[in-house]
């Protein structure tokens, strides 16, 4: 069985908030639902599945359903940190294809700014875990594990800081145009190597925001999707591995996309050189080069290479990537940049991006998720989408 | 002038790995190897993760080894050195390398184990220039 162009993505909303001082991570989740199910055209009673993630309060489905007001008959609180989102998008669409449900909300939301998260420096307790005895003491925070990625990527490829840097230039591109977007200043190659160094090789504009906020999907049948007043988005194919340390045989040099990309491009019958956006999960600069290259939009070794001289930028490179300033720029609700990645590229194959940025008839998108950590264990899912 | 020295959090043991921090309480390094297929491991576990067999056992490690890859930790109160580190007997471990400048820490340079005290536990193995 295939899901291809058995499900489509009929809403999207991003939640234009970026701190949250007087709403609770309840009140986000209720709020970005039903602004996507508005943006679908579809009601509360037509959800008959609901999914989410790590970032919803207590047993997850169990509170929120009960919140919501739900009657649902498929759930999933698939966990894979940031890349959940992709993960719960292909899940519903084999969830739809086997007649389990009709109209899934995927949600997220989080205020980890308003809580004052030390988000990428404080070491990180994964409690009893069997690996946290044997990382946690030393200090294994988000942006030194990231950081490790990056500095053994320079060592075996070359890679420099200011390649890095254009990934962060390149969103700023974006961001300008965002006015919701956290950082709307326009950056180069020097700002970027020029700002403090927090985890050597990455400094502090190689590093994604700290944000509240959120977003939701709803994923449906074609035939519904048809039915309502917004362009079709089908899903194509989709992809989801988890990498970690392999028993020790620790490899830095490649992320779990080279698992899950060959996947969802298999099963949606195309190939990197035929995709017009990319939305690319964007922690830090150093995941958008590995993603890029372990996706096979380049080769390996040659990110580099790649992200230079605006090659990200729309209008102006070859990949158009992160159009709404990404998790660099614009936001990362909850620490999880999953989300945004496929509401950016919905907007892009809907031709509903900011006309600065949209890609002239955008047709065919990826999305990428990495969720939890490159330096050690982490979720990867890709979706290739495409306007009907 | 007085050294500010980061705290090192106590490390749990667990059933499976009372042996591992025992033996660092006696400054010995162990690592897992599998008497089935052949392989060491790390993180240590009770069944084998390249084989799925329960014939494993402790080793004493060498305590010698290369940095596989670093970061300094600059944006915190007390700078560190995370690092991980590739055993000579094959595995790659997370670690800090201390009592050097950690300007001068290095991809491929060689280090050997020092026990670190922890914060009311077991101390943890960490490596210093060779």
């Amino acid at each position: 069985m295939t899901i291809k162009g058995k499900a489509c993505i009929a809403g999207v909303f991003e939640h234009p908030t970026r701190k949250a001082v007087d709403k609770s991570v309840v009140q986000l989740h209720a709020e970005v639902a039903k602004g996507a199910l508005e943006d679908a055209g579809l009601s509360k009673h037509d959800v008959d599945a609901y999914y989410c993630a790590g970032d919803a309060p207590g047993l997850g489905p169990l509170s929120m359903v009960d919140y919501l007001g739900l009657k649902v008959r498929h759930i999933d609180s698939t966990d894979v940190g940031g890349s959940s989102y992709l993960v719960h998008v292909s899940h519903a669409a084999q969830a739809i294809a086997a007649g389990k449900c009709n109209v899934a909300l995927i949600t997220l939301a989080g205020r980890p700014r308003a809580e004052g998260q030390a988000t990428g420096t404080a070491p990180r307790n994964f409690g009893a875990t069997a690996d946290t005895p044997f990382e946690f003491p030393f200090g294994s925070a988000t942006v030194n594990m990231y950081a490790m990625a990056a500095m053994r990527h320079m060592h075996e490829y070359g890679t420099t800081s200011e390649q890095l840097a254009w990934i962060r230039v390149a969103a700023s591109h974006h961001a300008q145009h965002n006015p919701n977007a956290m950082l709307r200043e326009l950056v180069t190659v020097e700002d970027v190597v020029n700002s403090p160094l927090i985890a050597d090789p990455l400094h502090r504009l190689d590093c994604c925001v700290v944000s509240d906020g959120g977003g939701a999907l709803i994923v449906t049948r074609p035939e519904i999707a048809r039915s309502l007043k917004r362009p079709v988005v089908k899903i194509l194919g989709a992809g989801e591995a988890v990498k970690g340390q392999m028993g020790g045989k620790v490899d830095l040099t490649y992320s779990g996309a080279a698992w899950s990309g060959p996947i969802a491009f298999e099963e949606a019958g195309v190939k990197p050189a035929d995709i017009q956006y990319a939305s690319i999960y964007d922690s830090f600069t150093i995941t958008v080069l590995m993603q890029l290259e372990d996706l096979g939009f380049c080769k390996k070794g040659e990110g580099g290479k790649f992200v230079s001289d605006g090659n990200l930028i729309s209008g102006v490179g070859k990949l158009p990537f992160n159009t709404d300033g990404g998790g660099l720029c614009n936001n990362h609700p909850s620490n999880r940049g999953g989300m945004t990645k496929v509401i950016e590229a919905v907007r892009q194959l809907r031709g509903e991006a900011h006309p600065a940025v949209q890609v002239r008839d955008c047709g065919l998108a990826l999305a990428h998720g990495t969720g939890g950590s490159l330096g050690t264990r982490h979720g990867s899912a890709t979706l290739i989408l495409a306007k009907e | 002038m007085t050294v500010k020295e980061r705290k090192i959090p106590s490390p749990t043991a667990y059933p499976e790995t009372e042996a591992f921090w025992k033996a660092a309480g006696e400054g010995r390094l162990l690592v897992k190897h599998c008497n089935a297929c052949g392989e060491y491991h790390h993180f240590p576990r009770s069944l084998c993760p390249f084989c799925f067999s329960e014939q494993t056992e402790w080793r004493n490690a060498s305590g010698q080894g290369v940095i596989y890859s670093y970061s300094v930790m600059r944006r915190v109160e007390v700078p560190y050195v995370i690092a991980y580190v590739t055993l000579d007997e094959g595995v790659t471990v997370m670690t800090n390398i201390v009592d050097c400048d950690p300007e001068a820490v290095r991809i491929g340079q060689r280090v050997k184990v020092k026990f670190q005290a922890t914060d009311g536990g077991p101390p943890v193995a960490m490596f210093t220039p060779a």
